[in-house]
């Protein structure tokens, strides 16, 4: 009975996105004041249809019904409570339906967030947020229903993927999602003002808000996803240039790029049809990414997903969505000229570098992502794009982004120059000079050339950050929350760049067999093996290490890397010890049995790895710090007073 | 509970022989030098697994990826160049094996593509500027650009 309940929800919630998208776009285009009034009624009902069928879903799980295929296939009765509602996002069909739901909720965040502007202009957000709907409904009603029966039921399920039983991966997909699904409403914020054909600094001041937390939650998602990725693939890296984590990683270059050029459109009116290019695109790429994600085109780490059927419908309703959008583009934005002007050396020349860098490593990492496909259709073979690819590639426009991010946070608007500022900017980089080649060659050992480099560029930008900031201390000035948003999140960049250097230049790393008793060194530390002991877990069994960690001769810790066999699905998963210890981590992962008592270890030291983590959710944090920003709320309210009733902006012309 | 022990030793070495995606390879090996050590780690993380859907053959482990470990043991150890070695598993794989996509003509785009971008890039971005820094003198917006951020100090 509760299936069948969310099937039918999910059935009126296309029926009710059917309508939003209706008169959300016809009626500011007609006029009828009557259907733009409907569309709020039309958003609200969605979000309760599909809050009940994710409800329905997780009932489902929650209650062990395993005549639910989806729920057979993707859960079991031994599965923890925890992982039976993280199992609802496990798999395809459930993911979707995550998807979904989280868009109902950006829709009615939405709703309400875009209460007090224009109605015509809010009308027609939702209106192109219910386009999106309609897609992903029909998508999953059509061809992945995790509502669908099973006949008979099953006694027992299969049980949830061993990878996906970790908290940390549990949380990664809703984090993510609601990045992804986030960038929707910039998206829709753009398509809005296409069919309105006006766009001033109003417009981004309205959008900057949403496109920055859709940012955020990307960067919280990718972060996750990196970290778990650390600790239990058993390898101890944190980054692949994996195909999926690319999908996510292109998504959040764009994004990144967007919320740099809106902050140009708000304070200059510059940049307008650029910005919402960069909007289109941002959203257009995680859609791409879920095509190729769920298409199966991709070979890849995290294609437990794919489905090649299914890939088709997301292609031609990409095609559709992109496609009218970038007709939409090329008949409006040539409308969207501004007359401002500014000098090479103003802060607009650094912010359209910083755009153009973003694009252009966005751009590579497509490249690299779509060879393969490529190669396979013209019959040249079939070709693999890794790591040695990407890393030179990719450094190619970030090393120069790196240079100009402390002149972009310094340089004055319009006619340019540095003014006083120059000279502090000089003495901050001359001192994270020193601090960069005293970490690369003092601290650590056997540096190369890139390593001094980018720490050195990691601590300027730490050190340029904190230029304003510390002058407007001193001058007793307040620090407006955008501002401290944008200083924190630059300091987060640079501890990013600074630990990024420390792992790459200064892992020390092996892999070793030990029996019992005998010891291997690494990285400075001595690990001794102690035993090994059969491991029970509810779900799993396996076989736990007890490694005795010591530096020159003093115990520092006691580590228990474990090995688990799930019994279900018959799969090994590693889960590393992991230790922090003086801002290195030290991971020991277990091995197989090598015979006669031996197993084998993989130990790695890495400096500061811990920091690259951190990093991230620093930017993230700025992030969220700078939308607080009074102006975004005062701007609205004072919008209202001044905006009244107002005309049917132009009659979809 | 313990009656589970001696099932868990026995699923434990059953999988340890079935190939299972996420649990990686950790296969210790010595070569005689340092040299030769560091060669085999860069080979070994630069050739991809054949069977695996996005491993190298340093973290793949199946039983083709260990075999392929082997032979580049041997084969360092007999003397050959990594030139040799990445020609003998080109022959038998193809491109494929390659993490490294190589620079021949039917690659070439991949390879061109970052700088190429890059050129466009600030070849438009410079043309914008160029617009733009012609229309500074026509364009009376100043007074509030600069909120006390950088630059000069305006008194209120």
């Amino acid at each position: 009975m509760i299936p069948e309940l969310g099937q039918f929800a999910l059935i009126l919630a296309l029926l009710l996105s059917v309508l939003q998208a209706f008169f959300g776009i016809a009626g500011p285009a007609l006029g009828r004041e009557r259907w733009t009034a409907a569309v709020i009624p039309a958003v609200a009902g969605q979000f309760v249809m599909v809050s009940t069928a994710m409800g329905c879903l997780m009932a489902a799980f929650i209650g062990n019904d395993f005549s639910v295929r989806y729920v057979a296939e993707n859960s079991n009765s031994a599965l923890p409570l925890f992982y039976r509602i993280a199992g609802v996002w496990g798999a395809h069909s459930g993911s979707l339906l995550l998807w979904i739901f989280l868009l109902a909720c950006w829709t009615l965040a939405a709703a309400i967030g875009t209460a007090r502007l224009p109605r015509n202009f809010a009308a027609r957000v939702l209106g192109v947020l219910g386009t999106i709907s309609i897609g992903f409904l029909l998508y999953t009603l059509i061809t992945s229903n995790p509502f669908v029966r099973l006949d008979p039921p099953w006694a027992d399920g299969m049980g949830l993927n061993p990878i996906l039983q970790d908290p940390g991966l549990a949380a990664h997909p809703p984090v993510l999602y609601t990045g992804y699904v986030g960038l929707a409403v910039a998206f829709a914020f753009a398509g809005a003002a296409l069919l309105e054909g006006r766009l001033d600094r109003e417009w981004a001041r309205w959008t900057r808000p949403w496109a920055t937390t859709a940012w955020a939650f990307l960067t919280c998602g990718i972060t996750l996803g990196s970290w778990w990725a650390y600790y239990t693939l058993g390898w101890g890296g944190f980054w692949f240039w994996d195909p999926v984590e690319n999908a996510s990683f292109m998504p959040w270059l764009m994004g990144t790029a967007l919320i740099h050029s809106l902050a140009v459109t708000e304070k200059r009116g510059l940049f307008k049809s650029w910005t919402l290019l960069l909007a289109v695109l941002g959203f257009s790429l995680s859609l791409i990414g879920t095509f190729l994600v769920r298409s199966g085109v991709l070979i890849s780490v995290h294609s437990f997903v794919a489905s090649p059927g299914r890939g088709e419908f997301i292609l031609t309703f990409l095609v559709i969505m992109i496609g009218a959008a970038l007709a939409l583009y090329a008949w409006r934005a040539p409308q969207m000229q501004s007359e401002a002007g500014f000098e090479l050396s103003a802060r607009e020349s650094f912010l359209l570098f910083n755009n153009i860098l973003l694009v252009t490593a966005c751009g590579t990492i497509f490249a690299g992502e779509m060879a393969p496909i490529i190669s396979i259709a013209l019959h040249l073979g079939k070709l693999s794009v890794g790591p040695p690819y990407f890393n030179p590639t990719f450094l190619v426009s970030m090393l120069p982004l790196l240079v100009l991010v402390p002149f972009g946070m310094h340089a004055r608007w319009k006619r340019g120059g540095l003014g006083e500022r120059g000279r502090t900017l000089s003495i901050a980089l001359a001192a994270a000079a020193l601090i960069g080649c005293a970490v690369a060659f003092g601290v650590f050992t056997g540096a190369g050339i890139l390593s001094p480099v980018s720490m050195t560029l990691g601590a300027w930008i730490i050190l340029a950050s904190l230029i304003d900031p510390i002058d407007r201390l001193r001058r007793r000035i307040a620090i407006p929350r955008a501002v401290l948003g944008m200083t924190v999140a630059h300091i987060g960049l640079g501890v990013f760049v600074i630990a990024m250097t420390a792992v790459q230049g200064f892992t020390a790393e092996q892999d070793v067999a030990l029996t019992r008793g005998m010891s291997a060194r690494d990285g400075g530390y001595t690990f001794q093996f102690e035993r090994i002991k059969p491991l029970h877990g509810p779900n799993y069994g396996g076989a736990e290490a007890k490694i005795l960690v010591s530096r020159n001769g003093k115990p520092v810790t006691v580590m228990y890397p474990q090995k688990r066999t799930y019994w279900v699905q018959h799969m090994v998963t590693t889960h590393s010890a992991i230790d922090i210890n003086g801002g290195s981590n030290i991971l020991v992962a277990l091995g197989q049995d090598l015979g006669d008592g031996r197993w084998s270890f993989r130990l790695q030291v890495r400096p500061l790895v811990l920091y690259i983590w951190i990093g991230a959710l620093i930017m993230a944090a700025g992030g969220l710090l700078a939308i607080t920003d009074r102006r975004y709320r005062l701007a609205e309210s004072r919008e209202t007073a001044a905006a009244g009733p107002l005309p049917a902006a132009g009659t979809g012309s | 509970m313990s009656r589970r022990a001696p099932l868990g030793a026995l699923m434990l070495t059953l999988l340890a022989l079935l190939a299972a995606p996420f649990a990686h390879a950790i296969a210790p090996t010595r070569m005689p030098t340092a040299a030769l050590e560091a060669r085999y780690e860069r080979l070994i993380h630069n050739f991809r697994c054949m069977q695996c859907q996005d491993e190298s053959l340093a973290n793949s482990p199946v039983s083709l990826a260990a075999d392929m470990r082997r032979q580049i043991r041997q084969m360092l150890l007999a003397g050959d160049t990594d030139q040799q070695i990445r020609h003998f598993f080109v022959a038998r794989y193809g491109y494929f094996i390659l993490f490294k996509p190589p620079f021949v003509l039917k690659t070439a785009w991949l390879w061109l593509a970052p700088g190429v971008l890059l050129a466009i890039g600030t070849v438009s971005a410079l043309w914008v500027i160029r617009r733009r820094a012609a229309l500074v003198a026509g364009d009376d917006e100043d007074e509030f650009l600069d909120d006390g951020l950088t630059g000069p100090r305006k008194h209120p």
